[in-house]
């Protein structure tokens, strides 16, 4: 196991080896790996001859990239790139796991991409064992992309502007609806800013804490005609919100199903009931529908909505709620009854010849983060996640943690020593776009110049004043993993 | 390229049990072979999703050519093994084994299939002496914070705990066997507090506890209080909110709150076992 990280994690102390690279050169490595696999003769000759495209216009791309260049750029010694490089290509097996280390980058889409062209390069994809894992941060955001809570799909990744698939979705749903598609987070605030949004109904999520650069996100929700929130606590999103529907609990209190990182789609169940007013979701959405003047909408049960699903969504066609609930889960695609469900994705990779289009290399550029380190912001903030905490901390904060950390800024010893700060202490921390109070605490293991923190205690530690307002032009995701900071001494406490 | 890697294939074998031929894959363990065949066998240091360690000994069966009784848990079966499972010897020694280990520990906490099996075997410590006279591992129970309880007087040494921190689940080795002899017991290292320790409270050691000697906080106050009751008790399955995994999580609920969470075994995803959020960071439910 190597474990590719900035920070020495708790998963990088039980790995074969640690690759510190610097933040955001995750391009850089996987071009360095790759051109490093090519002059080792190390490729899949077979396997790319016949399943990619775009192989001699990729090497011809990744030449540059030598050991040297690579390392200069990354930070890390040219023996380990090649020891990772060797390894990948030579192992039976390999996958490539991945969070939001990867994606949570300007060149977020672009950093996967350079990933499978690892893959492509090797054979390390479509077979048993081998393969590209994205781990998801939520039990059902898989689940999420799946059932079409996307801008541009339907239910089971199809294509909301194909109008054969629009048809058939329309004629279940006893609706008409454009092709035209919807807009991603990054886009719905920017339209909230030219006030082309005006109303928005937010469901589960709270972004008043979590957005990058989230005085602006609060501006553009302070903005808004009418925000409606429903959720299952008053988050500081729902204490901004015109109305609230308070709405019971996904995972303990609701019916269901969710779907896990493998594509694993398995029951819910409601173990206890929705407290006070809280209403199923289902039930809030129904109600809303009726006072919208659906007539045709009803009050359908989970389990009537998932046999609609099944009609209308090919991959999940085999999936009926009585094997979900005998056989534990079934990975989709699972187009019939008889089908067990598919536990990996691209096998068609390896038939011959290859049925579909061949996958294709992808020549990507490594760019540094927007955020620039300078001499008055020479610090780089990664922000992350710790073992004991989720995300705004909205759940995890009910519970007593005896090892709950995160709320502190991490840097090393050196940089503190540079500062003349200690442990504990309590610094200002300013970047381009705002400035908060926070505890120091040193990390021995922190590389200089790099401070992580956490965004779990937003009512602590309002960090996301700080982080960058960068996003991916593809994903429209933030870049949480690269902010420049500044650290100051604050000499005394009465001027602050 | 394409190939799909399936293992050496393994023969069928053959063995008697309590009288009845019956057929197995090679690498089977006696007890694999009992529980397809609906013998219910008593087991303490053994669970399906560990390696078997071999030290309670409640397991044993008798088996024809073989001197001294067997652990059916670890010991695999061979073609043509005799066994009986429910002989006098084997019926003796594993009743004494319990009677050893209730006359010096507390075990009327531990789970409902231990108290069957004690009744089963008609379990009597007393014939050890009573409590206040012969030597026992009595102590205080150690509560160092909020989620955990180590209740020691209950602990047989079955080294499970042990196991589900180390190689088998958590790979976090917090705790280990110290001491020797009658002064044996878990201990995490230099006997800091486990709030201290490497310990990252995944519950993987109360999962597999079979005694009561590892509990969660709130099912020790409960039991303290007296409202602990577990017939009222319903079970759940559900799946966990906090990443993308798919853990199990069974809810026990009494009084429509839910008291502890436990995870099935036999389940693909993580046989099990879970982390300190899917086992504790419930209380936002009932919050």
């Amino acid at each position: 196991m190597w474990v590719v990280d900035p920070r020495r994690t708790s998963s990088a102390k039980f790995a074969d080896a640690w690759l510190g690279l610097n933040v955001g050169t995750d391009i850089a490595l996987a071009n360095g790996v790759a051109r490093e696999i090519i002059h080792a003769g190390l490729v899949n000759e077979e396997f790319i001859e016949n399943a990619t495209e775009g192989y001699e216009e990729f090497k011809t791309h990744v030449e540059p990239w030598t050991l040297d260049v690579t390392s200069e750029v990354t930070g890390v010694p040219s023996e380990a790139i090649a020891d990772l490089a060797h390894g990948y290509a030579t192992a039976p097996t390999a996958q490539i796991l991945w969070t939001l280390g990867i994606t949570e980058h300007h060149t977020g889409v672009d950093n996967v991409l350079a990933l499978s062209n690892l893959a492509l390069l090797t054979g390390h994809v479509g077979r048993p064992g081998s393969g590209l894992v994205p781990l998801r941060g939520q039990n059902n955001v898989q689940g999420g992309g799946d059932m079409g809570a996307l801008p541009n799909k339907l239910p089971g990744f199809q294509d909301v502007d194909d109008d054969n698939i629009r048809a058939r979705f329309e004629k279940t749903w006893k609706a008409e609806f454009t092709g035209e598609h919807g807009l991603n987070l990054t886009e719905m605030f920017e339209a909230m800013g030219q006030d082309t949004l005006r109303a928005v109904w937010v469901i589960g999520e709270n972004p008043a804490d979590s957005e990058a650069d989230v005085k602006h996100a609060r501006a553009m929700l302070e903005r808004l005609e009418i925000l409606v929130v429903q959720d299952v606590f008053m988050t500081r999103t729902a204490q901004m919100a015109d109305v609230v529907f308070p709405a019971a609990l996904g995972w303990a209190e609701s019916e269901g199903t969710a779907t896990s990182s493998e594509r694993r789609v398995q029951r819910i169940r409601a173990a206890v009931p929705p407290p006070g007013q809280a209403k199923q979701e289902i039930e809030i959405i129904s109600e809303m529908a009726k006072r919208l003047g659906s007539t045709t909408w009803g009050n359908p049960t989970p389990q009537e909505l998932w046999d609609e699903l099944r009609t209308l969504s090919p991959m999940h066609g085999g999936m009926s709620w009585e094997r979900l609930e005998t056989e534990g889960g079934i990975q989709w695609p699972c187009p019939d009854e008889d089908h067990p469900g598919s536990l990996f994705l691209h096998g068609r990779l390896w038939e011959r010849p290859i049925s579909g289009r061949k996958a294709p290399f992808s020549c990507v550029e490594h760019r540094p983060p927007v955020d620039e380190l300078t001499d008055e912001f020479p610090i780089r903030l990664t922000t992350g996640r710790v073992l004991d905490s989720f995300n705004t901390g909205v759940q995890s904060g009910k519970f007593d943690s005896p090892i709950r950390s995160g709320d502190a800024l991490e840097i090393s010893s050196e940089d503190a020593a540079t500062l003349n700060i200690v442990d504990g202490e309590t610094v200002r921390v300013s970047s381009r776009r705002g400035s908060i109070l926070m505890r120091v605490k040193t990390d021995a293991e922190l590389q200089v110049g790099l401070a992580f923190t956490t965004f779990h205690f937003p009512e602590l530690v309002d960090i996301n004043q700080l982080t960058s307002d960068a996003t991916d032009s593809k994903s429209g995701t933030g870049e949480f993993k690269a902010a420049a900071i500044k650290i100051e001494k604050i000499e005394s406490m009465a001027n602050v | 390229m394409n190939e799909i890697p399936v293992g050496a294939p393994r023969s069928q074998i053959e063995v008697q049990i309590d009288g009845k031929q019956v057929k197995a894959v090679e690498g089977a363990t006696i007890l694999n072979i009992c529980q397809k065949e609906g013998i219910d066998t008593p087991t303490l240091c053994w669970a399906e999703n560990l390696t078997p360690v071999n030290v309670c000994r409640v397991c044993v069966v008798e088996v024809e050519g073989s001197r001294t009784l067997v652990p059916s848990c670890s010991r695999p079966a061979e073609d043509g093994m005799v066994i009986s499972t429910d002989s006098d010897r084997v019926r003796k020694s594993r009743k004494l084994v319990f009677e050893l280990l209730d006359s010096s520990v507390e075990m009327d906490r531990s789970t409902a299939e231990v108290k069957e099996w004690m009744e089963h075997y008609e379990v009597d410590s007393s014939r050890m002496g009573s409590k206040n006279e012969i030597a026992t591992v009595a102590q205080p129970p150690k509560i160092q914070d909020s989620l955990y309880v180590r209740d020691y007087e209950r602990c047989i040494l079955c080294y499970k705990c042990v196991e589900a921190c180390g190689e088998d689940a958590q790979h976090t080795f917090a705790i280990a066997t110290a001491g020797r002899g009658f002064d044996a017991h878990i201990s995490t290292e230099f006997d800091v507090s486990l709030p201290d320790s490497a310990c990252v409270y995944c519950g993987n050691c109360i999962g597999v506890c079979p005694t009561g000697a590892l509990v969660f906080k709130t099912e020790h106050d409960m039991r303290e209080e007296g409202t602990w009751d577990e017939e009222t008790q319903e079970v759940t399955t559900t799946v966990c909110s906090f990443c993308g995994v798919g853990c199990n999580l069974e809810l026990h609920v009494q009084d429509e709150k839910i008291v502890k969470v436990t995870s099935p075994a036999d389940h693909s995803v993580t046989s099990g076992h879970l982390c300190i959020k899917g086992r504790f960071g419930w209380q936002h439910v009932q919050s």
